[in-house]
């Protein structure tokens, strides 16, 4: 299941946060499908929500997989798209390894259905501007992705 | 190349009764691997798989695809047509294996260049 948890405009910018339960294959995608309509609506540039439809797709699916739940927040400023995903779950072990294209623990299950391509984690990278993971293992994994929206001011 | 000439050239079937035929296809991705497709399939692709469940539409969705093309006469889910109907999302199918069904749409589009 997939709730919209809260929502609110501020000056600061537009923060949105959903909550994304693990195994839960019936609805995922959906979070990120709402977010992709949210910065579309936002008047965002189309390649900007583009990278930023993978993320969170990848994000998202990630949690779907290998958690029992999480949350993601979306946070948009004049500046930058922030995406912040903390999920409870098993969490990995060697990150280094999770983040090389091709390695993947998904299931026989998972990869019937045409995930773990072992793409995900280089598919988030790939695509944000800041890219930040950490994770215990039992726990949980945290991302903090950034993506600026002036390309021209890249830091 | 709109997508319902290819329809017809490449004799599709249609699964969706109301998602609109009427886009342009830019091109094709062939691929069974979801992220694959996040990673590499462009705007307007037809995507060309033999995954039929619920979850392709939202990949459809988010890579904004022309369509999608279901290999090997193989038969959605209810629940993906469902979701393709409410997403606005053209799903079709061939009794053609991914090869040949990409062979020809490749020389289609090719063609159309001309």
């Amino acid at each position: 299941m997939m709730v919209k948890i809260q929502g609110n405009e501020k000056e600061s910018g537009l923060i949105e946060t959903f909550s994304i339960t693990g195994g839960d294959f019936h609805h995922a995608g959906q979070v990120s499908t709402q977010i992709k309509e949210i910065l579309k609506e936002l008047g965002i540039d189309p390649n900007i929500v583009r990278r930023a439809a993978i993320v969170a797709y990848e994000a998202e699916m990630n949690v779907v997989m290998y958690a029992q739940r999480g949350i993601f927040m979306l946070k948009v400023t004049p500046q930058q798209i922030k995406f912040f995903v903390q999920d409870e779950g098993q969490g990995i072990p060697d990150i280094e390894l999770a983040m090389q294209e091709g390695y993947s623990t998904a299931t026989p299950e998972m990869r019937e259905m045409g995930f773990g391509a072992g793409m995900g984690l280089p598919n988030i990278k790939k695509n944000s501007d800041i890219f930040e993971i950490s994770s215990e293992v039992g726990k949980g994994t945290c991302l903090n992705i950034t993506i600026f929206l002036d390309q021209g001011k890249k830091q | 190349m709109n997508l319902k000439e290819i329809i017809d050239r490449l004799n599709l079937k249609v699964f969706t009764s109301r998602a609109s035929l009427d886009g342009t296809v830019t091109g094709g991705y062939t691929s069974d691997l979801l992220s694959d497709v996040m990673a590499n399939a462009r705007e307007g692709n037809l995507w060309i798989t033999l995954q039929i469940h619920p979850n392709i539409v939202a990949v459809g969705k988010l890579k904004d695809l022309a369509g999608i093309v279901l290999v090997n006469g193989r038969q959605p889910e209810e629940e993906t047509r469902q979701k393709a109907e409410e997403e606005n999302l053209p799903l079709l199918g061939t009794e053609e294996n991914s090869f040949v069904i990409s062979g020809k749409l490749y020389f289609l589009l090719k063609e159309k260049e001309k």
